[in-house]
């Protein structure tokens, strides 16, 4: 039942910006693709030009075997949920939900019984008599899902579903949305600057950066195998440390980290290591480091490193790890899993520290 | 220290506040009463006396005409240039935006003239209404022409700014959802513009009503014929039938007071919708 979104060498201008530069995927059929990326990647227009909403100026869209480039957006068949809701403001739960069927001209005991099972479906039952500002925003969002998915699309659009909303609510619809997904099994395109989001959500992740796809893969693959200096940045947090190709390593001022191996001798690098790959013990190693600060996580502990030549490099050390470790005292780091990446002209990827 | 500088703070504002009441009263309210007070003085029976001549008939039921035939016009194709200036980006898009207020900058006598012109013999358009037998000048088109031009702005410049405010997202999400351009306008952006657009209705109805300016040049002041009732007030007026210009003017006074109480209305629903959703 469910269908493949293909995607080929799709480029969108506008004027003379560039905002989509061709972008080739496929999202596989009955899975969820999260589009990740920083805001004005292009991740939008992308989602707005499979909707149709916006024309390609180049490239192809197919929806399994059949073309969708050329098609209007009323004939496409997609569900489209905004951002913010774009519920109609002066129709009730129920008529909102019915519209899309109406414009189909379902039979009305067709509709009534649809809109009730997806009142169902999005827990709003008791709620189809009321207008959308009766309503708070996780709940508009979810009545914008219904709508969305009444007319039995085959695809469904998501473009940041959840920007518009706090903390907690986010939480709770995306964990709601991913059982929902395990229900019905929908080709799913989200559109997301949240990589936690992405990540959590996701079968595959779609990164772009300035309108081009950076790496497709798994969620894993995003974050434990990234392929760009701009993914590895991105995607999780990360500590970033500059210095120079030497025989496959990455020297650094007082010592080296392996990994560089496809790397040109004698370049300039970037090294990224996660602040759950750094390791800290007491005593004199190859390594040694200054113990700046220790925040309490919790469970664990974000200890700010001070190392030798000057480099500063946050870790995440479980509590029981920290082996008695306290500000000002000097102890050995071990940085593991580096991955290393030439130089991006012009870009400072920063020490990201993880909440 | 900080107890008299209360007062005296106090003291302005009831000062301003004072000063403000004089100016609506004075300036507002005090006519208006005058109005009414002059036109009732001989008592009621005037009303209905004057309601009763053919003359004044006769120029009501001209306003009328005009009023319904601009409010149409301007409203048709006011929602269609607002959509326009809104929706669409095209090369002289600021020129059209520009050129939809120039009947605020423009006197009325101006524009009166330059109809009257344009349709007078010798005039660019003359020769062809004239082969056809049409009279424009001193008759009713030139009246409700310069009457729309007048008009044109005021739906306008009410829906664009709601237009602007609601952005694209319910008409892209109606489009994804398989509705047509038109279904998608009748559905979900007419009846967003709604009270927009009936706040439109009632300043062009009130604006049409009380024209004066430009209709004067037109119309060629022809008794019982080319005669609105503001130029009915005119000439009665001159011609010392005070009575009557009064008992006019008293109308529509109180039609205006009418349509004030609808544009209220119609602003706050406007705003209240424009905020939910």
């Amino acid at each position: 039942m469910s269908t493949p979104i293909v995607v080929e060498g799709l480029t969108k201008r506008f004027g003379s910006f560039v905002a989509v530069s061709d972008v080739t995927f496929t999202a596989p059929a009955g899975a969820i693709t999260a589009l990740l990326g920083p805001s004005g990647s292009g991740k939008s227009t992308v989602l707005r030009m499979i909707a149709g909403l916006e024309e390609p100026t180049a490239g192809r869209i197919l929806m399994g075997e059949e073309e969708l480039t050329p098609k209007s957006v009323q004939e496409r068949r997609v569900g489209f949920v905004f951002q913010h809701y774009a519920l109609f403001r002066h129709m009730t739960v129920a008529e909102n939900v019915a519209f899309g069927l109406r414009v189909r001209k379902e039979a009305k005991d067709v509709r009534d019984a649809r809109v009730r099972e997806l009142l169902e479906l999005v827990h709003l039952d008791p709620f189809a008599d009321r207008y959308p500002d009766q309503l708070s925003g996780g709940q508009r969002q979810r009545v914008a899902l219904a709508r969305a998915l009444a007319p039995q699309p085959q695809v469904l659009l998501l473009d940041e579903p959840f920007g518009a909303l706090d903390a907690k609510v986010r939480q709770d619809l995306r964990r709601w949305l991913d059982e929902l997904h395990r229900e019905l099994g929908v080709t799913s395109l989200l559109v997301t600057h949240d990589q936690e989001e992405a990540l959590e959500l996701a079968n595959q992740v779609v990164v772009m950066h300035e309108g081009r796809i950076e790496q497709v893969g798994s969620p894993k693959e995003i974050y434990d195998e990234p392929t760009t200096a701009f993914v590895a940045g991105f995607v999780g947090s990360a500590n970033v440390l500059h210095g120079e190709v030497v025989d496959g390593h990455v020297h650094l001022g007082s010592f080296r980290l392996p990994g560089a191996d496809h790397l040109e001798e004698g370049s300039a690098a970037a090294a990224f290591v996660r602040p759950h790959d750094v390791r800290v013990s007491p005593g004199d190693g190859d390594t040694t480091a200054v113990v700046e600060r220790i925040a309490s996580l919790g469970w664990l502990a974000r200890v700010t490193l001070r190392l030798a030549d000057g480099d500063v490099v946050v870790a995440h050390v479980p509590n029981d790890e920290l082996h008695g470790a306290a500000e000002g005292a000097r102890v050995s780091v071990d940085l593991r899993n580096a991955r290393a990446f030439e130089v991006p002209v012009g870009e400072e990827a920063g020490a990201g520290p993880v909440d | 220290m900080s107890t008299t500088a209360k007062r005296g703070a106090r003291g302005g504002h009831a000062g301003i506040l004072a000063a403000c009441l004089l100016y609506v009263g004075l300036l507002l309210v005090l006519p208006l009463a005058g109005i009414v007070w002059t036109a009732l003085k001989p008592g009621l029976h005037i009303v209905s006396d004057t309601l009763r001549e053919p003359d004044v008939r006769h120029a009501l039921l001209l306003t009328f005409q005009i009023a319904v035939i601009t409010v149409l016009v301007t409203t048709f194709f006011g929602v269609i240039v607002a959509w326009v200036l809104v929706r669409q980006r095209f090369h002289g898009r600021s020129f059209l935006n520009a050129l939809v207020d120039l009947p605020f900058a423009l006197s009325p006598v101006t524009v009166g003239l330059a109809c009257f012109v344009l349709f007078a013999p010798g005039g660019w358009l003359y020769p062809f209404f004239n082969a056809r037998g049409i009279q424009i000048n001193f008759a009713l088109p030139s009246m409700v022409l310069v009457t729309i031009f007048i008009c044109i702005p005021f739906t306008i410049r009410e829906v664009v700014p709601v237009l602007e405010e609601i952005g694209l997202d319910e008409e892209d999400a109606s489009r994804t959802l398989g509705a047509s351009v038109w279904h998608t306008f009748r559905k979900v952006s007419l009846p967003n513009i709604r009270w927009a657009i009936a706040y439109g209705i009632a300043l062009s109805t009130a604006r049409a009503i009380g024209e004066i300016g430009a209709v004067l040049i037109v119309s060629g002041l022809i008794q019982g014929r080319t005669e609105t009732a503001t130029l009915f007030i005119f000439r009665a007026a001159e011609e010392r039938q005070l009575p009557q210009a009064y008992v006019v003017a008293l109308l529509l006074a109180a039609i205006s007071i009418v349509l004030l109480l609808a544009i209220e209305t119609f602003h706050h629903r406007q705003e209240r919708e424009m905020h939910s959703a």
